[in-house]
């Protein structure tokens, strides 16, 4: 294992692919000399050149819809949006064009592309930069959803992510890049749609994922000092979504809370309480509970942005209050 | 359509018209200097994009507009919002986070309006605002009053699909409405001539059918000429107009971005064409900038003690007005 940072481990999930595979490329705003604003593609631009690591004029639509043609024709680009906030600018073309072209033309298409992008609140740069939007993208069949919490899981499955052959929607959050975590030293792949238990338990199953994932660690270690055993499942993938890992840890519980930072309406929270009801009722010994965002856009003042994130002692007081 | 031709001799320009230029150049330059100031001391936090060098294009431009007249601006937009004749003080309660501010302390720097002074607001989405601004003059076509939108923008908003789209919309309509491109010549770090094939940005205007005109960006007066003509054409119904002004930023993208990629050459040259210095030529009588100096600085003190002394919003009341489902 070695210690690395969430943004270099994204960097290298980068690098080892572009030397693998000729056809991966990269397009995005300042990613190439000056390497991107959280510093991912940083010396990619030199190892690879202009021809792999484009700079693009700030025409996300339009840039974002010539991955998809780039796709068609066999390569495989990454693509990167500065902010998920600016991702609403190129829906038509992942959400018309890049999810449905394998569908609509037979399986004839493919569209292997990656869209690398950013979400979270938490450094005071208000409603349009620190939004957490993945269930606008996790609504559409046709996209895998990633959102990894880890350096090593960053790596793994951006490689994963890569290789597959249909679009996948990455999302990091910003106040991961800069955090440290163990990653193997030999190459290696994460698999996506696989969950994964991030701490053992059996009082209760906490099921999160990307910076969240941090939160419940939080939580859960300051429960067992209580003597509550919660079980922490970071879910990596969204889509497709591991129902199995999910089902079996909260046959074993009884209990389970979802938390995440998006808000709470419409949030993938409610999808997966709805699933286990349907699919775990009879081994549930209480209510799936929901703590998420709330449902406000995100405001600039420090004070009242801290309020609308879930917080280590709201998870805390959330599985209290159902055991 | 070729583009227009120059002016000509304009008619000379009333003092007080010009004094008010000067002032909001100067309170522009000393609003920036102070909040990244405030930044330093933890004042301030998000992103922070001083209009430094730029000054002119907003001063020029608004001196010509009437109070009722609308603004649309960007992240870079505190002088686009001092021009317009907003309160310092409520500006700076905004910027600092606090419950006094325009916005009430949610929208910061990024974001602030005033609907006092018509400033429909800055953007935190590059080229998010070119819609809304045509928009806004089609509120007044369909209202039959005559005012006018001034929508600021920079180059490299100007390569985004929506530039396209409203310019070609504005054209069809004849809305009243006057793009004003702030051409500083950079989008953070890429130079203009790294995102288009074609740096003649005031040349796209008449690709849709709308006068393209090319000013000196750091000469407000220059600004000011061309954007009462452009405003006299949309009042008078005679549509839209694409101003390209032609600055420079005189430093980094963002408060922590020290600019190292900027050309030096280009920057001392820019420098040397400092739009406060220019103006305070113009008018050639240092007992009245002076005046108005004063008048700032009072003013600005004013407004970052009012800025500072406020209360931050109230977090139980802004929980309570967010909706449980
Ligand atoms: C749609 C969108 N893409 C990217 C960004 C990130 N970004 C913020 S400012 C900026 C540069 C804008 O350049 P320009 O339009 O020339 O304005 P200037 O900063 O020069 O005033 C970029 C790329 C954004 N805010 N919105
Ligand atoms: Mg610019």
């Amino acid at each position: 294992m070695v210690e690395m940072m969430y943004r270099e481990a994204l960097r290298r999930a980068l690098d080892e692919e572009m030397q693998r595979d000729p056809l991966v490329f990269l397009m995005g705003e300042t990613i190439a000399e000056r390497g991107g604003s959280y510093k991912v593609t940083e010396g990619l631009w030199q190892k690879y050149g202009s021809r792999r690591v484009i700079d693009t004029p700030i025409a996300e639509a339009s840039f974002t819809g010539m991955a998809v043609g780039a796709a068609l024709v066999g390569c495989r680009p990454v693509v990167e949006i500065l902010f998920v906030d600016f991702a609403m600018l190129v829906m038509d073309q992942i959400v018309n064009q890049a999810a449905k072209i394998e569908f609509i033309s037979g399986g004839q298409g493919k569209v292997p592309m990656v869209l690398r992008t950013q979400g979270g609140a938490g450094n005071g740069l208000a409603a349009q930069h620190s939004q957490s939007l993945e269930a606008l993208f996790y609504h559409i069949p046709g996209l895998k959803l990633v959102m990894p919490a880890t350096p090593a899981d960053a790596c793994g499955l951006l490689k994963s992510a890569i290789r597959d052959d249909d679009p996948v929607i990455f999302i990091e959050h910003k106040l991961l890049y800069m955090t440290r975590g163990p990653v193997p030293e030999e190459e290696f792949l994460i698999p996506l749609g696989k969950a994964e238990i991030k701490r053992p338990g059996r009082d209760a199953t906490l099921i999160t994922y990307s910076h969240m994932t941090l939160k419940c660690l939080e939580a859960a270690a300051f429960l067992e000092k209580e003597g509550i055993r919660v079980e922490v499942i970071d879910l990596r993938t969204l889509a497709p979504l591991d129902t199995e890992t999910l089902l079996d840890s909260v046959r074993r519980t009884g209990r389970a809370v979802v938390v995440h930072e998006a808000c709470k309406r419409g949030g993938v929270g409610g999808d997966i309480a709805a699933m286990l009801m349907e699919q775990a009722y009879d081994d549930l010994d209480g209510p799936v509970l929901r703590i998420a965002g709330r449902n406000t856009p995100i405001p600039y003042n420090l004070k009242i942005e801290r309020a609308c994130v879930p917080s280590v002692e709201e998870i805390v007081a959330g599985v209290l209050s159902i055991l | 359509m070729a583009l227009t031709p120059p002016a000509g001799d304009p008619a000379p320009i009333a003092e007080p018209i010009l004094l008010g230029i000067y002032r909001n150049i100067y309170a522009t330059r000393r609003f920036e200097l102070t909040c990244i100031e405030l930044y330093r001391q933890g004042h301030i936090r998000g992103y922070l994009h001083p209009y430094l060098g730029e000054e002119a294009v907003a001063a020029g431009a608004c001196a010509a507009l009437r109070p009722d007249d609308y603004i649309v601006s960007t992240h870079r937009g505190h002088g686009h919002c001092i021009s317009k004749g907003a309160d310092l003080s409520l500006m700076m309660a905004e910027i600092t986070g606090k419950a006094t501010g325009y916005c009430r302390g949610r929208g910061g720097s990024m974001h602030i309006s005033s609907k006092q002074v018509n400033n429909l607001g800055a953007n935190g989405i590059v080229g998010g605002g070119i819609p809304i601004a045509a928009g806004a003059a089609m509120g007044i076509m369909v209202r039959q009053t005559d005012q006018v939108v001034v929508a600021f923008f920079s180059d490299g908003a100007s390569n985004n699909g929506v530039f396209a789209e409203s310019l070609n919309m504005a054209g069809i309509f004849r809305l009243p409405v006057i793009f004003m491109l702030e051409n500083n010549h950079y989008a953070v770090s890429t130079p203009i001539e790294c995102a288009t094939g074609c740096c003649d940005l005031a040349g796209r205007g008449p690709a849709y059918g709308v006068p393209g005109i090319c000013v000196d960006g750091n000469d407000a007066v220059a600004v000011y000429h061309e954007t009462l003509r452009a405003a006299g054409r949309a009042r008078r119904g005679e549509g839209p107009t694409l101003i390209e002004a032609k600055t420079f930023r005189h430093g980094g993208h963002h408060v922590n971005d020290p600019g190292l990629y900027m050309d030096p050459q280009a920057l001392a040259e820019w420098k040397a064409r400092d739009p406060l210095t220019l103006m305070k030529q113009v008018i050639a009588d240092p007992s009245k900038t002076r005046i108005i100096e004063t008048e700032v600085e009072s003013e600005l003190e004013a407004a970052v003690a009012f800025a500072l002394r406020s209360p931050e919003p109230d977090v139980a009341e802004f929980i309570a007005g967010i909706p449980e489902h």
